[in-house]
């Protein structure tokens, strides 16, 4: 078990091409973090600088306490499962998890008491003598977890592990991860692009984007209070809808916009006097759309797509912009079909506010309105 | 319309009649596919071969191949009054395939050795490795002849520019004699052997080296294998099929050398080869049978040790499913 400390982290590729500025993390004993962002966001990199596998240009980092910029991989004592697992093809299961063992000289018999209890841990115990090439996806990926583990790393990093399964097998390893530190208790550095492993797995996420720290909080904090829309919108998915609107009088505790229908709405959000008269963002998750009555709706558009989910229906609205419509996800199936015009109603404590450059405004909603309220609603509507 | 139908009927009902398996076909276009490589292969190796085998056991003359009589195995050993004759009786024979053995593992194990280190390097990212690869080719592609006489020249006792480069630089007093002397002579053929065929080793390792995921060598890394660890455990059995390959080719090669030592040293019994030996037989002392039996003996040799490579081959991938 370790804590990381990185300190203005910094990776440039031949003096010029800069990947990420400046980076400060703290990532404590014990603690499952997420790396996420989009790809090219520098995630991978970073993840290769804490393992050793990538210089670090300028900044600090620190295992424990301890400077280890100039530690070589297998020095800073940490484990590694890559994308591609990228197990020995010409070595056994029991081989490929003991091969660091055997390259640090423990005895046989210490070396045969980890594999197997990594074998026992991961449940590959009848699969020790086989090869890489005759084994599944998942399979391969749990030896790989297995050759991490077995070395007992002060630190565990995890390079997007589960891009390579398929749906199914991705769930499972996911609890089957979510469970391992739980048993094993052990710090955990995970990258990915997927935002639901980040909220499934997550002590805390940190959102990466051009190199640079969004935004670090717990999975729940980033989708009740993202700081700014980009982390808005990357987490939560469908995404959420962003609709342009002018804050017509600011406050501490309510603030009112006007939307483009002319609607008006006054949320439970904090926006100083400044900003009163610019026009900002008012941002709903899909989820929390509720329909409305056609004339007195908060908006009203029509339906230029439905895909039907089985358990669910996303709804697409025509807001002028092809590219990027609105979403609306219904909890059941719906009746609506494309090209029908709909109200929908923006329910003022679900909302978020952004002001021109992107930046949240402080909503002031800590808890979310229970289901129940909102099936309520749903059929008084 | 009655007649349409029925005659569909009939071409339901058996097909099998007009129409080979489509399993039959594919053999048939195989096998004509073939035939054209058979047939030239039969032409210039097998026939040659089996009259080489047929003049081995006759006491026929270069000049004139139709007079001959049966001798059995005279020309490969008899004896008469306690004395040996025949090719394996011939002590120069001996001296050939010792001196044969002696060039084939020393030129093929250093071209494997500087040839790994070669490819190794072109493995590495750099700013003109496409021109660098094919510059490497350029000595594998200077005809064998070209090389020697090349060689030859560098290696001239007194105006070559090896003698001149050592006497500059203090490693010898005076100039040495690469080409004439019989301990220097062979190495000379090494030196010019190895710096022709790197090329060939070295392209082969770095195709088999660029099969290797970079992910490997990076979980390697975490693991904790040093760079020479990374190489012998991980980078060695993954390119050893091609290796094997790369070497069965080199030493079929080697063994079989002529030319370069025929030019090079002009055919000096220092250097000569078992197929120099063979030449000698056959074209210098115009005797076609010990010297279709000498050749018989080089086509032995190398097929024997071809198939023993071959042979170990599969017991390593043998054990490796296992």
């Amino acid at each position: 078990m370790a804590q990381l400390k990185l300190e203005k982290l910094n990776k440039t590729y031949d003096k010029q091409t800069e990947v990420i500025p400046s980076l400060d993390l703290l990532v404590n004993k014990g603690e499952f973090v997420v790396i996420v962002g989009p790809s090219g966001c520098g995630k991978s990199t970073l993840l290769r600088m804490i393992a050793g596998l990538e210089d670090i240009t300028n900044g600090n980092m620190y295992i424990n306490g301890i400077y280890s910029n100039d530690d070589t991989p297998s020095e800073r004592g940490i484990g590694m499962v890559f994308q591609s697992y990228a197990l020995y093809p010409h070595m056994s299961v029991y081989e490929n998890i003991a091969f660091a063992m055997r390259l640090a000289k423990l005895p046989a018999k210490e070396i045969d008491r980890r594999v197997n209890e990594a074998a026992r841990t991961l449940q590959l115990e009848p699969l020790l003598q086989r090869r890489p090439k005759d084994m599944s996806g998942g399979q391969r990926q749990r030896v790989a977890i297995g050759r991490a583990i077995a070395r007992e790393p002060k630190l565990f990093l995890f390079d997007e592990p589960l891009s390579n399964l398929d749906a199914s097998l991705r769930v499972q390893m996911r609890m089957e991860i979510a469970n391992l530190h739980k048993r094993l208790g052990s710090t955990v550095i995970y990258v990915t692009h997927d935002q639901v492993e980040a909220m499934t797995l997550a002590d805390r996420i940190v959102i990466l984007n051009k190199g640079r720290v969004e935004q670090v909080g717990t999975p729940l904090e980033l989708y009740d209070h993202p700081g700014n829309e980009f982390v808005a919108q990357f987490i939560g998915s469908p995404k959420m809808n962003l609709l342009p609107a002018t804050l017509v009088k600011s406050g501490e505790n309510t603030s009112q916009v006007v939307l483009d229908s002319g609607k008006e709405l006054i949320l439970p959000i904090r926006t100083p006097k400044s900003a009163e008269g610019q026009s900002v963002n008012l941002g709903i998750r899909p989820e929390h759309i509720l329909w409305g009555e056609k004339n007195r709706a908060h908006y009203q558009a029509s339906v230029i797509f439905v895909e039907h989910m089985g358990n669910e229906t996303y709804l697409y609205l025509d807001n002028g912009n092809a590219s990027e419509p609105w979403v609306v996800r219904n909890a059941e199936r719906s009746a609506i079909v494309a090209g029908e015009a709909v109200g929908v109603d923006l329910p003022a404590e679900h909302c978020y506010l952004f002001d021109g450059t992107g930046q949240a405004f402080q909503r002031l909603v800590t808890a979310q309105a229970s289901p129940e309220a909102l099936i309520s609603k749903k059929i008084v509507n | 319309m009655t007649t349409k139908i029925l005659s569909l009927n009939t071409s339901l009902v058996r097909p099998q009649r007009n129409k080979r398996s489509l399993q039959q076909r594919r053999a048939r276009a195989a096998w004509l596919l073939v035939f054209p490589a058979l047939f030239l292969l039969a032409g210039v190796a097998g026939w040659p071969l089996l009259r080489t085998i047929f003049y081995s056991f006759t006491d026929a003359a270069l000049d004139t191949p139709e007079v001959y009589n049966f001798v059995g195995f005279d020309n490969y050993l008899s004896f008469f009054d306690g004395e040996a004759y025949g090719v394996l009786g011939d002590p120069l024979w001996w001296k050939s395939v010792r001196n044969t053995l002696w060039f084939s593992s020393w030129s093929v194990s250093i071209e494997l050795i500087l040839g790994m280190l070669v490819a190794l390097l072109m493995n590495q990212k750099f700013r003109g490795q496409g021109l660098l690869r094919a510059a490497v080719l350029v000595p594998w592609a200077i005809p064998t002849i070209v090389t020697a006489k090349m060689w030859g020249w560098m290696f001239h006792d007194q105006y070559g520019v090896v003698n001149d480069l050592l006497l500059r630089i203090g490693i010898i007093d005076g100039p040495l004699a690469w080409i004439a002397s019989p301990t220097l002579s062979m190495w000379a053929v090494v030196f010019a052997d190895v710096w022709k065929t790197i090329p060939f080793m070295a392209l082969m390792l770095l195709a088999a080296l660029q099969t290797v995921p970079a992910d490997l060598y990076e979980a390697a890394r975490v693991d904790g294998a040093t760079a020479w660890q990374r190489f012998t455990r991980i980078t060695l059995p993954l390119i050893m099929p091609a290796m094997i390959v790369a070497l069965i080719f080199r030493t079929m090669d080697a063994l079989r050398v002529f030319d370069l030592i025929y030019v090079l040293t002009s055919n000096s019994e220092a250097t000569v080869s078992v197929s120099g030996y063979a030449r000698d037989q056959m074209v210098a002392y115009q005797e076609m049978g010990s010297g279709s039996a000498a050749s018989v003996l080089v086509f032995m040799m190398v097929a024997g040790i071809a198939a023993s490579f071959l042979y170990a081959g599969s017991l390593y991938n043998k054990e490796k499913q296992v």
